[in-house]
Formats: C-alpha cells, structure tokens, sequence
C-alpha cells in the first residue's frame, strides 16, 4: 500500500471551512429534522393509540408508507415528484422561489420519514402505561385530551427515551442522505475533499470524528434528560416495560 | 325517584363477545348507606363497578346518580363521574407525579379549582389519614398501604357524593390492610355513600347496611347484613360464605 | 395512470429487474454476513475476551455512530488501496455492508443470548456442557424465538439501505431507476412506481416479522 499522507490538508483552506460548513449543516438539518419528527410522530402515535378505528387505520396507513420506503427515495419525491403533483403556481414556487430548495426538502423529508418511527415508538409507549391509569383518569372526571396530557403521554415518554435516543442517533446519521440531492452536509464536503485532494484518509477520518462526537453529545444530553425525569423511589425511570 | 335516593342501577347487561359477564343487574344505594358487594372471582363484582361510574361501558340498562342519568359517554359522562370517587385494587395513583400533585390533578384540571385552595384541602386530607409529611414523596417510594389510603385522598378530594371501592385490599400484604380498612370505615361513620367490593367479611360485618351477592354475571341475593351473615336464603351463598368464612 | 405513462417502465423493465435483482443479491449477503459476523462479535463480547472484547466494543460503537454512507466511502476508498488494485464497486460495497450489519446484528444477538435466563446456562454447565457448546445448543434455539423477528426487521431496515449504494452508481433497483427516469424524463411515474415496489417488498418483510414474533409469544 502506498500512500502519502499529509494530515495538515484538513488545516488547509478552503478544506477546513469546508467541514465546517459540512458539521454546522448536518446539525441544523437534523435539529430541523428532529423538531418536525417529535411533533408530527407524537401526534400520529397518539391517534395511532386511540379505540377509533378510522383514526387507527389513516395513522397505520402513514407510519407504513413513510416507513418502508427508502429514504433516498423519499428525498427524491420531494423534489421531484411534490412540485409537479402540485396545482401549476404552488408546484412553480416551489421550484422557482423557495430559497434553499435543497436543504427545506432534506429537512421535511427526513423529518416525515423520522416522524413514522417515532410514532411507533409513542404509541408503543401508551400501549405500555398499564391500563388502570387510563381507568383512573376516566374515572376522575378528566377529558380524553387531558388524560393523555396529564397522565398517559408523561408515562410513555419516559419508557420509550431508550429507543428515542437511538431514534435521534439515527436522524444525525440520515442526514447525510440529502447528499444525493446535493445538500453540501458533512460527509458531502469530505466526499469532495477526497476526491480534489485524494487524501481520503484524512477526510474521512475528520468526518468519522465528528460524527462520533455527535454521537457522544446526543448520548450524554439524553442520558441526562432520562436521569432528570427518572422517578424517586424507582430504578430504570420506574417504568420498567419490556417492548 | 326519590331524593333519598343516591346510586340506582337498573337492568344493566353487558357481555365480551358470547361470554355474559353482567346479567339484568339492578340495584339501589340509599344517601348515607354501605354496601359491600361479594362473591366467587368472576361474578361480575368488578366490572359491575366500574359500569356504574361508566368506566366500562355496557350494552343495555341505566344508572342515576342522585337522579340524573349516567350519559354513555362525552362531556356530561365525565362530569356525572367525577362526582363519584372511585379506589382500585391497584391504586393507580399516578407513578410520575408526587402525592401531593397526585391528589391534586382532578380538582385542578376538572373541578377548576384554584391550586392553593386544592393544596390546602389535599393537606387536611392527608393528616386525616395520617400521611401529611408524604405530600412531596413519589407513590413508588410508599408501602401499598401508604399508596393505597392516598388513593382513597385523591378520591375524598373532588368532595364525591358517593365512593366505589373495587377490591381494595386484596392487593395489599396481610400487615398493611388494617390501616386500609381503618380509613374506610371512619369514612362509613361520617355518613359516605359507599359501594364496596371485597373479600373482608369482617368489614362487612361492621360496616355495611346490606350486603350483595353476586354469582356469574346476576345479582343472586341483596340482605341487610345481619341476615345476610345469619342465613343466606341461596345455596350458592351459604357455599360461598362458608369457604370465606373457613380461613 | 394510462399506458403511455407506464412506458417508460414497460419499455426499460429487464433492466430494471436486473438492479432489482442486485438489491436483493445485496440484501441477502449482508444479511446473512452480517449475522455471521454479528454473531462472532457478541460472543466475544458476552465472554469478555481478554483485548478483543474491548475492540469489539469499539468496533461496534464506531459503526454505529457514523452513517452507512459514510462507511460505504470509506470502504470505496480504502478497498482498491489495500487491495493494491481496484477491484469495482461492487465488492467494496459488500465488504461496506457486512461490517456495518455485523455491527448492528451483533446488538440483537447480544440482548437475544442476554435473555436466556441464567438457571439455563447453570443447568447446561452442571450437565458438563462446555460454553460453546451451551451456546449452540441451549441458548441459540432459545434465544432465536426472540431474535428473529428482530432479525427480519433489521433485514427490511437493510432493504432500504441498499437504495444507498446510488452514491457509488452501482446499478441496484433505485439507482436502475434514476437511471431511467432522467433518460425519458418521466420522474414522477418512475419515482413512484419505485415507491410502490420498495413499498409492496418491505410489506412482506414486516409481515413476516410479524408472524415471527406472534409465534415467539404463544411458543
């Protein structure tokens, strides 16, 4: 194997704006992501939680279509099937006006995509809060929005942070799927850095590190959060429910 | 209907597919009177409960708590039920908030009462029973026996005009039922409408008016209690009794 | 839809076969590579191999914080270089999806031997079975009810990846696809009917997970 190294290259510039740019992009799509993904998802997995069975079949019918379809696939439907579906002036503005086309569908699509599996997760969550509690609230007087409110979503919150946090690891990775619609993120930048440079050790490695380090931030930042609201008195957050 | 008149049950049926689990169950529950409800596991005590306070829906009949009609569900259901306190076997105290939070979520949120004014009543409450340096405690750090008088708090707190008690202490440790029972039968002597499920044939004895027997899914006898534990009229009863009464 | 929106698909279908049959081909390899690997690596990690757990351990975290991109990259890059010539896509991409299934494998291996109560590893060591033997005769089958659904998940999971190998163009189902869609200029008829298959496909895999882990409750 021969090969020159020459890690001083990540030092270089334009080489090290670039991965700067890379990292503050990944995370700003995937923070984004995150938002749309927790709020979309926990609205689905409540309706998905429900004894309706029209609201169960809309919200299964969704969690299946933006769960097994790939999601550079759904990226790519975004932007190139979305625009033209739509009536001529909205589908026109998206293409012609939108700023950043690029990087709002990243966003909106990896956060749909992530909002199926957190919706799963949550109502997985609910299912899990023993049934008396919902018995409980019924039988206090409380509405069905402010059971799940007050008593339910609380409870399931906090049984499904592990999967959560694994879910959340998942949406940093995925980002780097907005590449193929030519989103300048982190491992796009390496990607070019390597194929000007050839030092693709070099590269490779930088983005290797930082996405360790994300890891190891999300990680902490969710463990803490999981020991924050972990109940006194009780061992694994409380609830200890086996999915 | 008169005015005396708390908790009336009329014809109510409710089935799981093929399996009949209430059968044409009828009953009245006069302001200020104790009722326990026994029989063989399976005989519908449970689920006859939780149908008066519309917890569990049921297929046919109708329920009127101090003379007004239970609705089968919506708003007006949820207001009708929060006049009637309700104690599970299991507690079901709420594991994610304190006692105190515990006790005072319904008055807060349903009955819209003021915080302060719902702390304040939630802490006499506690000393009544007992347990006012618990307010800040979660239930997963207190016995069930704890857990299980606070329950009973969190009921007496939306000031109910009547309480259910489903089974009580049949999930407590022999040691921790007394105290249990202690507070319910005060609760009997300050005059509470009660309906209460249990195996304590002892409670019964000392605090119920009448007693009701239940055997797959029917209401088989309903007795003033001394009758009731001098000589059930059905067989079914009298084989019953004499099982309970043999530990 | 009317015919003439369904030729671009009729018209290209052989080919379009032909990247679905290397999706799946891809799928089949790293799953059942990765099963291998990932078995290799959780038991070096129940066992605490002295040196090598710790590196399994890295090895696994290292994987699994980085995305399948990347890694495909990386090994895009580095096989040619080790190799001292290049060899194509195509394995360097297998080698890229092995190691990082293996990595994620290993987790539902780990947590599925976890879960065979410690009275079976006693009873089997009292009858004088040795640990691999135990583990393949005791724990394995016992902890296999647990793993597969799982398994089958993770495979669907991997059904979906392999759409990623489009960053290094080798023709599998949606990049056969892309392909076609920009040569007729038919997107949205191409794009969807994409969606359709991977759906319809990933369907059946759920569906079998499901089954799976009904019989693993009732067994």
């Amino acid at each position: 194997m021969t090969y020159s190294w020459n890690w001083g290259v990540l030092l270089q510039e334009p080489y090290l704006q670039w991965l700067g740019w890379g990292l503050a992009l990944t995370l700003a799509i995937s923070l984004s992501a995150l938002v749309i993904a927790l709020s979309v998802g926990t609205a689905v997995g409540v309706l998905r939680s429900s004894d309706h069975a029209v609201l169960r079949a809309v919200t299964g019918a969704y969690i299946s279509v933006f769960r097994n379809i790939p999601l550079l696939l759904q990226m790519f439907l975004w932007f190139f099937v979305v625009p033209e579906l739509l009536p001529a002036g909205a589908g026109h503005w998206l293409k012609r006006d939108l700023p950043y086309p690029e990087i709002v569908t990243a966003i909106v699509a990896l956060g749909l995509f992530t909002s199926s599996r957190i919706a799963v997760q949550v109502s997985a969550g609910i299912d899990a809060v023993p049934r008396g509690q919902r018995m409980a609230a019924k039988a206090a007087g409380l509405s069905q929005l402010q059971a799940y409110r007050l008593v339910l979503l609380p409870q399931a919150l906090r049984i499904i942070i592990p999967p959560l946090t694994s879910e959340i690891l998942t949406i940093f990775k995925n980002s780097s799927v907005a590449l193929t619609i030519g989103v300048y993120e982190l491992t796009t930048q390496t990607q070019q850095i390597q194929s000007i440079t050839y030092q693709g050790f070099e590269a490779f490695t930088a983005a290797t590190i930082l996405y360790v380090a994300i890891a190891m931030t999300v990680t902490v930042i969710m463990r803490a959060i999981e020991r924050r609201v972990a109940l006194p008195g009780t061992t694994s957050g409380g609830l200890h429910v086996r999915f | 209907m008169t005015s005396h008149e708390m908790i009336k049950v009329e014809g109510l049926s409710k089935s799981f597919g093929p399996l009949e689990v209430l059968k044409e169950c009828s009953l009245t529950v006069r302001r200020g009177e104790v009722v326990v409800i026994c029989g063989p596991s399976g005989s519908g005590k449970s689920t006859l409960v939780k149908c008066i306070n519309g917890i569990e829906e049921f297929e046919r009949g109708q329920v009127w708590i101090e003379g007004e009609a239970l609705p089968s569900r919506g708003r007006a259901a949820a207001r009708l039920r929060a006049r009637v306190g309700m104690v599970f076997q299991h507690f079901e105290l709420y594991p994610h908030l304190t006692v105190l939070e515990n006790i005072c979520l319904a008055p807060v949120h349903v009955l819209k009462r003021p915080r302060t004014e719902a702390a304040a009543k939630a802490r006499a409450l506690l000393a009544r029973v007992g347990l006012a340096d618990k307010e800040a405690a979660y239930p997963a750090q207190l016995s069930g026996g704890q857990q299980q008088r606070i329950a009973i708090v969190r009921a007496l707190a939306m000031d109910p005009v009547a309480m259910l008690f489903d089974e009580p202490t049949s999930a407590l440790d022999p040691e921790m039922i007394g105290e249990v029972l202690a507070v319910m039968l005060e609760l009997a002597r300050d005059g509470m409408t009660m309906i209460v499920v249990t195996h304590e044939m002892g409670f019964a004895k000392s605090a119920a008016d009448r007693v009701v027997f239940m055997d797959k899914g029917a209401i088989v006898e309903i007795d003033e209690t001394q009758a009731f534990f001098a000589a059930p009229r059905s067989d079914r009863a009298r084989l019953f009794l004499s099982r309970i009464l043999a530990h | 839809m009317s015919a003439s929106d369904l030729a671009p698909i009729t018209n290209s279908l052989p080919f379009l076969l032909q990247g679905l049959g290397l999706s799946v081909l891809l799928t089949a390899i790293a799953m059942v590579g990765g099963i291998v690997l990932g078995l290799v690596i959780a038991l070096v990690r129940l066992t605490r191999v002295p040196v090598l757990a710790p590196f399994a351990a890295l090895y696994v975290n290292g994987f699994r914080a980085v995305p399948l991109i990347l890694v495909i990259f990386w090994f895009y890059f580095l096989v040619p270089l080790l190799l001292g010539r290049s060899v194509g896509a195509l394995y360097s991409v297998l080698i890229a999806f092995v190691m990082f299934e293996g990595a994620y494998y290993s987790e539902i291996m780990r947590a599925g031997l976890q879960s065979v109560r410690v009275g079976q590893w006693q009873a089997a060591k009292a009858l004088g079975l040795g640990y691999l033997q135990t583990v393949r005769l005791i724990a394995l089958p016992q902890a296999l009810r647990n793993m597969a659904p799982l398994m089958v998940t993770q495979g669907v999971i991997l059904f979906q990846d392999t759409a990623l190998v489009y960053v290094v163009s080798l023709h599998d189902f949606m990049t056969s696809v892309s392909i076609v869609a920009n040569n007729t200029s038919s997107p949205v008829e191409m794009y969807v009917f994409a969606a359709l298959v991977y759906l319809a496909i990933c369907q059946v895999g759920n569906a079998l997970a499901g089954r799976l882990k009904r019989a693993s409750r009732t067994a």
